[in-house]
């Protein structure tokens, strides 16, 4: 017994840091292909979001950032591994991913233009077996941006493209989830904004533990906020690492930050 | 004067039931951006299931709960059944198989109940009501049905859950699906409501046209008329709009001419479509192409 247990040990030990981050891991993909009718748009992509971390995946236009947020959801015809801690929700419905706590804000802000600020907020934790706990939800919301507080009765396709943004956001957080998707929330906003959005999501990271999956083309502000950075070029992982190594490598930094 | 305004209160008694149909025809248009054609002979058809029901003895209210809880599963197997497996088929496709089923219920109504008319019963009583002299008792009795059940529903969109997971999942499937709403399910139950309304709607108005398989025909042309005049999109435009063509069909059929009155529902459509195809209360579509 003892000699097995050693080697086991010593393995483990061996993979220490790989080992310790897949059993925190709160999301873990591993060969995630994509596909839009014929064309295929992911090309076998392994990644993690460590429970609490936040990871973002960066690169240009086409790379296949939004279609890897919408193949962890299953959105479109997608292959490989998908695990939210530790259980597989690949296969399933949409609607059944996001009923085991996970948030997304998509692509182009999904908003109910026709319904109230407020009634987005409440559809947003339509999933929720608490109904007495949403209202304290929506409270919550209003903290963190006091914009959406000012327009709750207002339809929410009047709102700014910011307010929407904000709006995004709020939605998937009423669902009270484990794990929250992100698609270029910065997208179309005014750099002040996306300073104040990005400190509410990392003051919400910090305070509720919600892992982040954050897709953006804004590196410097994604590097920042991030633990963890996946670089994606035309559906492949070229690169990946601490969002501090990542920042630091030279091709990234002429490439990606501009400087 | 007192003539006019006859015929302007049992247009109002006419135009709820229009409104109804209309509000049917409306929900499952925001949700599908399909009009069913099916919707009036559903209804026909679930008049006939209440008008079997009280033939074998079952008390009128009973006959009448039966009926709609009845209309309600049978518009979401209707849905689930034989909608869904299509729903992704080009628009002329879906078009035919409203129409088809349009066919099949009025045939198969009139296969198992013949096509003789038949008298249907009111739950109200045979003289007016508060000795007016204005509305039968039926005319006010169909109005506050159809007026309770628009309320109810106007209640269950605005302050439920449930309503507003329908909502949501008629404007916005994707988004709905990523808040964890089961749009198909959303859908069906849509299908459902609006039968049950359609069978409530069917009910109240067959004392007056009395009961044969075409009963709906007609009722189904103003109801549409009702809701494009006032926004196919917009729930309470439709309604607004049922209750005007009632009104407005009811004067046309007095001082123009009955023989008109159908002709008037057709002239509200064209001039609707033509003039402000949006209606009176629905939005304008730009669409980037």
């Amino acid at each position: 017994m003892s000699t097995e247990t050693t080697q086991a040990a010593a393995a483990t030990f061996a993979h220490a840091a790989a080992a310790e981050r897949s059993a925190l891991a709160l999301l873990e993909v591993r060969g995630l292909t994509a596909q839009y009718g014929p064309t295929k748009v992911l090309h076998g992509i392994d990644f993690a979001v460590g429970a609490g971390g936040i990871t973002t995946v960066l690169g240009a236009n086409g790379a296949g950032k939004t279609t890897l947020l919408r193949a962890v959801c299953n959105m479109i015809r997608t292959g490989g591994e998908v695990r939210l801690a530790g259980e597989r929700i690949d296969g399933l419905a949409t609607e059944a991913i996001v009923r085991r706590g996970v948030g997304h804000v998509p692509d182009g802000r999904g908003t109910f233009m026709n319904l109230t600020v407020e009634e987005n907020l409440r559809v947003g934790a339509h999933a929720r077996k608490d109904r007495a706990e949403i209202g304290v939800d929506c409270e919550r919301m209003y903290t963190y941006f006091p914009r959406l507080k000012e327009r709750r009765r207002q339809q929410a396709g009047t709102l700014s493209g910011g307010e929407q943004q904000m709006l995004a956001v709020s939605r998937a957080l009423m669902l009270r989830p484990r794990l929250l998707l992100l698609d270029e929330p910065s997208f179309g906003l005014a750099p002040l904004i996306v300073q104040q959005l990005f400190e509410i999501l990392k003051a919400i990271n910090q305070a509720e533990r919600i892992g982040m999956l954050l897709v953006e083309q804004n590196a410097a502000m994604a590097l920042a906020l991030a633990d963890h950075a996946y670089l994606l070029e035309t559906g492949r992982v070229v690169m990946s690492g601490s969002a501090q190594a990542i920042r630091s490598d030279e091709q990234v930094r002429r490439s990606y930050l501009g400087y | 004067m007192n003539q006019l305004l006859h015929q302007v209160l049992s247009g109002l008694a006419t135009g709820g039931i229009y409104a109804s149909v209309a509000l049917a025809l409306v929900m499952i248009y925001q949700a599908t951006h399909l009009v069913n054609f099916a919707q009036g002979e559903m209804a026909m058809f679930a008049t006939y299931i209440a008008w079997a029901l009280m033939q074998v003895g079952v008390p009128y209210w009973w006959a009448f709960a039966i009926t709609v809880a009845g209309a309600f599963v049978v518009g979401v197997a209707v849905e689930r059944i034989i909608v869904r497996p299509v729903e992704n088929s080009p628009i002329l496709a879906l078009v035919i198989v409203f129409i088809a089923l349009l066919v099949i219920f009025n045939s198969v109504a009139g296969w198992i109940f013949t096509y003789t008319i038949k008298p249907f019963p009111s739950p109200f009583p045979a003289e007016p009501l508060f000795g007016n002299r204005f509305m039968s008792s039926h005319e006010i009795g169909s109005m506050a049905i159809t007026l309770i059940v628009l309320l109810l529903l106007f209640a269950f969109f605005r302050f439920t859950p449930l309503g507003l997971a329908m909502r949501a999942a008629a404007q916005n499937p994707v988004s709905s699906r990523l808040v964890g709403i089961r749009v198909g399910w959303m859908l069906a139950l849509g299908w459902g409501l609006a039968a049950a309304i359609g069978a409530i709607a069917g009910i109240m108005v067959a004392p007056t046209v009395f009961l044969e398989p075409n009963m709906m025909g007609g009722i189904l042309l103003y109801a549409f008329a009702g809701a494009l005049l006032g926004g196919i999109d917009s729930p309470s435009g439709a309604v607004l709009g049922g209750f005007i063509v009632g009104v407005l069909e009811n004067v046309v059929g007095v001082y123009v001419g009955s023989e008109l009155k159908l002709t008037f529902a057709l002239v509200v459509i064209v001039g609707v479509l033509v003039v402000k195809p949006s209606g009176l209360f629905g939005k304008v579509h730009v669409v980037r192409v």
